[in-house]
């Protein structure tokens, strides 16, 4: 038998999202962790390590796609869940509403500090 | 023809009992994707310190004493700090591996294995976890 479990309504454009942003997640956080754990030690970090590391475009674009990705997929986990849950009406709307700032909020926020990360500022 | 299947309410926590190995799997996914999306807004504020550093004494940064490179390093030289990185860890490996198995069954593969797979994504997290912690404790006591 077909045991299914999702918080997702298939065939949707949530769902399909959920997806492509999942499969570029595995590869870039897998790459994020190695170079900040293995390559590189966490508690050998320093600004200009940082900047250094930033300052490529190449790495800079990877990092901001790597926010907007995990954002996207995060916030849409979290937004899917509670609808999962039951929720719906106004509530929906505003958890939307509520959860889509925060996005945006975070993705701004983390683009100034790759932006002041780079040296760019 | 894809057969229909009446889950029950899985939200109702109580019946964690009757829970098979496919309604873990959902519950652990929904735990370790709340947890990492608690830790990227965590993990963006604390890198928000690099905003200060940029802006402020050039030579603090040379010196390594900028405010960026203390918090971190600050952080990083606490033994409970090098704790929780490898539970982010477990909980990362185990969000990727069981999502892979997601997307197995979503694509219709594997199904019939799929309790076996979500055994195979706890051990694997396991294994990984336990690798990685000489990594992850280098250089710290408590």
């Amino acid at each position: 038998m077909a045991e299914q479990y999702s918080s997702f309504s298939r065939g949707g454009t949530g769902w399909l999202l959920q997806r492509i942003t999942a499969a570029f997640l595995i590869v870039v956080l897998a790459f994020h962790f190695f170079q900040l754990h293995f390559v590189n030690h966490a508690a050998d970090v320093t600004f200009a390590g940082t900047q250094a590391r930033m300052e490529n475009v190449g790495y800079f674009l990877t990092m901001v796609l790597f926010l907007i990705a995990g954002a996207f997929h995060g916030l849409n986990g979290v937004y899917n869940a509670l609808v999962n849950q039951g929720l719906e009406g106004t509530q929906k709307k505003v958890v939307l509403a509520v959860l889509s700032l925060a996005g945006i909020a975070l993705i701004a926020q983390g683009i100034w500090v790759a932006v002041a990360m780079a040296g760019w500022t | 023809m894809s057969q229909s299947y009446n889950r029950g309410l899985i939200e109702d926590f109580g019946r964690w009992k009757e829970f098979s190995a496919g309604m873990w799997a959902w519950i652990f996914h929904k735990f370790t994707g709340w947890m990492l999306i608690g830790y990227l807004f965590t993990h963006i504020a604390v890198l928000s310190t690099a905003i200060g550093a940029a802006a402020g004494d050039p030579a603090a940064i040379q010196q390594e004493t900028d405010v960026y490179t203390t918090t971190i390093q600050g952080l990083e030289s606490l033994f409970i700090i090098r704790v929780l990185e490898v539970g982010l860890l477990a909980v990362a490996v185990f969000h990727i591996l069981n999502g892979l198995r997601l997307l197995m069954v979503d694509l219709g593969i594997g199904l019939s294995a799929q309790d076996k797979s979500f055994y195979a994504s706890l051990v694997l997290t396991g294994i990984i976890t336990i690798a990685s912690v000489p990594t992850f404790m280098d250089g710290v006591t408590i």
